[in-house]
């Protein structure tokens, strides 16, 4: 039984459908990341679990009982917000210690807990001042310890990362899946940034335009993405998409791209004669030399360097732009001028122009890690 | 540079002392008549050197006005007495209606809500002159003419909406977030409302009250219609300085003394608390 289990959740504002009908299954000890451009509704699904907003339509099931009447306190959870939430007029202490003062724990063993879980996000030191004293980062420690220190089995994060400076963003980054396994709970984590997510996700849940575009493990979501949407959320610099129409010739698949004609894999032969748009990963292109057939023919117009990669920008015949990244920045040509690129063919991605569903090759389907 | 911000500095001084003195004047002139004599307070041409009488404080604290005409007894401490409790227990009633309802309007928007709270506000507006005569009808029928439980709920029509509308900005300043941690972390709707809402909207409340304490204090068409005598604020009291044998100046100056200071003291106490809760509640209204 899942230990959180969404069933067609939909919940409007006014006219507007936030949701549009989520399932989501998550299981016991797992976490989840719940990843989404802005706007797309991952917070409304935080507050629809955690009891904050009541659903229009759907059910809510936390331990394998249904959930969907019941108010915040009573759902058992430990939710850490976006903007940290605390209680201004209270000590970082009481702060942390308002998860247990409603559960009747006695004064002695609050402390202990409290100082336990303090020591563990390094903020024993800060725990008596109060709110407007702390730091962003401790603040958004408290935040979390306070929804850590009940011991809760179901842990809901709503980008606690988000308002914090990029270094500690960092560090955190390293610390918390560590921290979220020791706690062994079952964690829905929100966040928009696709590195976060995953870093930090068993499994990622896309959320797009309000339900769930696709839910798999971060390299399946990579390398199989279910549509252009969710393939264009990840990857940095994003991956880069030509018009093409596959046809058959001499009954292997062939698609043009800047004049160049490259050679598909069998298992695309039934995509020929569809519209389809090509996805490349900025990674799979990769310059050349010499003239060699299926290699496409483009102008080198900038070169970024970022230390561990290099960003290369084309441009090819029609002016379509094209993105490739190198890694590490010492052999790459800083000249720009005509080049040549090389397609890697098994990081390829072929989407349906009208829904942007992938292409899903015949003899592959779901067979890559 | 020094200098023009040094002259600029002692224009602004001098502006400021303007600015108090016309402000304060009549205050202190009516400090001073306090404690003059009838007499002295009307010669011609006015003098500000006089020798102190303490007559007029005496005659209201032991109720006994001695006037040309006679003696005359009045009820200036029990009129007092009245305005303490009248709008002690008006504003402590309009609190613990007024806050639960300014929670309520600033954070559940439930049918008519709008209506409802502006309707509440829209009490302001209407001249208490209006409503008096069906009032007073109404409370003859009632039972409720000359009775402390009549006027304080009279008084709430003074007190309630101001409360209600300056809490509720203050609530509505406080982030839904905030309540919602302690509601996840366990606790109950009501144990939020006054573990977590209440508190911080402490100054808002603190402000709201005290400003409408000032107004309670303040009031006088409505005593005067409904109370009689011995149920009446120092407000309509000071009627009774106005004898057979004229205007007694001096112990109305005293009676204005007396009646001024509590609500001063009491404003200059939480006057930090009245200020920021008048600009803050109001911004966000």
């Amino acid at each position: 039984m899942a230990q959180i289990e969404i069933r067609n959740l939909r919940k409007s504002f006014k006219d507007a459908a936030v949701l549009r009908g989520v399932s989501l299954n998550v299981d016991k000890g797992e976490i989840v990341a719940l990843f989404g451009p802005s706007g797309t509704g991952k917070t409304v699904l935080l507050r629809l679990l955690a009891g904050i907003y009541a659903p229009d339509a759907g059910t809510i099931g936390l331990r394998g009982r249904d959930a969907s009447g019941s108010p915040p306190e009573k759902r058992g959870i430990g939710m850490a917000f976006q903007n940290f939430a605390l209680f201004p007029h209270m000590t970082a202490r009481d702060n942390i210690a308002s998860a247990l003062t409603a559960r009747k724990a006695d004064a002695a063993e609050i402390g202990r807990k409290v100082d336990a879980v303090a020591r563990l996000l390094k903020i024993g030191h800060v725990l008596d001042h109060s709110p407007r004293e702390l730091s962003n980062g401790q603040k958004q420690r408290t935040a979390l310890a306070r929804a850590l220190v009940a011991d809760p089995d179901i842990l809901l994060l709503d980008d606690p990362l988000r308002n914090v400076d990029a270094k500690l963003r960092y560090e955190m980054r390293l610390e918390l899946p560590a921290l979220l396994k020791r706690a062994g709970s079952t964690v829905l984590y929100v966040t928009q940034d696709f590195k976060e997510a995953m870093a930090l996700g068993d499994r990622i849940a896309v959320l797009l335009d309000g339900e769930i575009a696709q839910c798999d493990t971060p390299a399946r979501i990579y390398a199989e993405p279910a549509s252009i949407g969710v393939a264009r959320l990840f990857g940095d610099p994003t991956l880069n998409l030509v018009e093409v129409e596959p046809r058959l010739v001499d009954g292997v698949p062939e698609v043009r791209v800047g004049g160049a004609a490259i050679r598909l894999p069998a298992s695309y032969a039934a995509a020929a004669g569809g519209n389809y748009m090509l996805g490349l990963r900025p990674e799979s292109l990769h310059l050349v030399d010499g003239q060699a057939p299926g290699t496409i023919a483009v102008d080198l117009v900038a070169v970024t360097p970022l230390n561990e990669k290099s960003v290369l920008l084309f441009t090819m015949e029609g002016g379509n732009e094209l993105l490739a990244s190198e890694a590490g920045d010492r052999d790459v040509p800083r000249r720009t001028g005509p080049s040549r690129l090389a397609v890697d063919l098994d990081a390829l991605l072929l989407f349906d122009r009208n829904s942007g569903r992938r292409f899903i090759p015949a003899d592959n389907m779901g067979a890559r890690p | 540079m020094d200098r023009i911000s040094s002259l600029e500095r002692v224009l602004r001084g001098l502006l400021l002392t303007l600015i108090v003195i016309f402000f304060l004047f009549p205050i202190f002139w009516i400090l001073l008549m306090s404690f003059q004599t009838n007499e002295q307070i009307l010669r011609i041409p006015p003098s500000l050197t006089f020798v102190p009488t303490l007559d007029n404080y005496k005659a209201l604290i032991s109720g006994h006005l001695v006037t040309s005409a006679g003696t005359l007894d009045i009820a200036f401490m029990r009129n007092l007495g009245n305005s303490v409790l009248l709008s002690t227990c008006a504003v402590v009633l309009a609190l613990i209606l007024g806050v639960p309802a300014a929670y309520a309007f600033a954070r559940f928007k439930f049918w008519l809500s709008e209506d409802i709270a502006f309707t509440l506000l829209s009490f302001r507006f209407a001249p208490p002159l209006l409503v008096l005569l069906p009032l007073s009808l109404y409370f003859q029928d009632l039972g409720l003419v000359d009775t402390y439980v009549g006027l304080i709920w009279v008084y709430q029509l003074i007190a309630l909406p101001l409360i209600l509308w300056i809490v509720r900005g203050y609530f509505e300043d406080i982030s839904p977030d905030i309540e919602n941690a302690y509601r996840i972390a366990g606790h109950s709707w009501a144990r939020t409302f006054f573990k977590i809402a209440v508190p911080l909207a402490g100054p808002g409340i603190a402000a709201a009250g005290l400003l409408s304490f000032i107004f309670c204090w303040n009031n006088f068409v409505f005593a005067l219609i409904l109370a009689s005598a011995d149920k009446q604020p120092v407000t309509v009291g000071a009627l009774a300085f106005v004898t057979a044998s004229g205007i007694q100046y001096g112990q109305v100056a005293a009676a204005i003394v007396l009646s001024v200071t509590p609500t001063l003291l009491l404003a200059l106490y939480a006057q930090r608390w009245l200020v920021a809760g008048l600009s803050l509640g109001a911004v966000k209204g």
